[in-house]
């Protein structure tokens, strides 16, 4: 199947929870299991909080999340417009934080990985970060 | 969220729902408002808790680093299976407890 939304909200923290209803929601259709949805739901929250957090030091700016339904095969897109990441690769590595002093702990990244099947980060200095997290709900994983 | 003074020295913190960074910030608030004075301990009860992400693994670590310095202990008491996952795969159980019942976590104090 088929399916595609578009939003953009406020980065405010209570819209957390708006971006993993929305999610949940949205693939409901291809009838995930409890975990399945969890996973997807923290991944989300995940991607959602850092665009909150990190993108915006000055101030409160927005964060698109848009999806994606092809076959089994589920994108969900987080993007800001904020600092970016200057090294890709030391944020997603295990444990690095920018922001130790905020008790943050370096997780996000690492979650976003072990409850997606492939996540994608593109990122430029200065004018935004864009986080795609792919997941395949439901059926054998081989097969698409 | 609901939080009370217990025997033992401790704070029984209840939160409901979904411990997401909006939650994490008003706990966090609430909680450190009541430390000192008597409380060394906190018993997180998360039985009524469906989701958790990296932001309340922060607030829990920045709690326990807290209560370290007063001498006391964190535990955490009746996590759901997503919880408890993300719990795991933190590493905060080589430093934190985990109970089945507020009970248990009581006696363990
Ligand atoms: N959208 C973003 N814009 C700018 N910087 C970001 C963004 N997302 C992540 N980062 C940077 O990457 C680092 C690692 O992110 P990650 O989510 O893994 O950990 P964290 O957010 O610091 O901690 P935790 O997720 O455990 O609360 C962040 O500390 C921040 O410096
Ligand atoms: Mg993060």
């Amino acid at each position: 199947m088929e399916n595609k939304f578009n939003m953009e909200f406020m980065g405010l923290s209570e819209n957390e929870a708006l971006a993993r209803t929305v999610t949940a929601a949205f693939i409901t259709s291809l009838d995930p299991t409890v975990e399945e949805l969890s996973e997807l739901k923290t991944a989300v929250s995940e991607a959602v909080t850092n665009a909150i957090v990190h993108a915006y030091p000055d101030g409160v700016g927005m964060v698109g999340l848009s999806g994606r339904i092809c076959g089994k095969k589920v994108y969900i897109t987080v993007s800001d417009t904020g600092i970016g990441i200057d090294d890709i690769e030391r944020a997603r590595e295990p444990l690095y934080t920018g922001k130790p002093e905020q008790e943050r702990s370096g997780l996000g990244f690492s979650i976003m990985e072990s409850f997606c099947d492939q996540i994608d980060v593109k990122s430029k200095c200065g004018s935004g970060t864009v986080v795609t997290l792919i997941k395949q709900i439901g059926g054998n994983k081989g097969e698409e | 969220m609901n939080i009370i003074e217990t025997d033992k020295n401790a704070l029984l913190v209840t939160p409901e729902g979904e411990l997401d960074h909006h939650l994490a910030g008003k706990m966090r608030t609430e909680i450190d408002k009541k430390l000192g004075r008597g409380i060394i301990n906190i018993i997180f009860d998360f039985s009524h808790l469906s989701f958790m992400d990296s932001s309340g693994i922060g607030m829990i670590m920045g709690r326990y680093k807290r209560i370290q310095k007063l001498g006391g202990r964190v535990i955490i008491a009746a996590p759901k299976p997503q919880v408890k996952r993300i719990i795991e795969m933190s590493g905060l159980l080589g430093i934190i407890q985990i109970s089945p019942s507020v009970k248990q976590a009581l006696r363990k104090l």
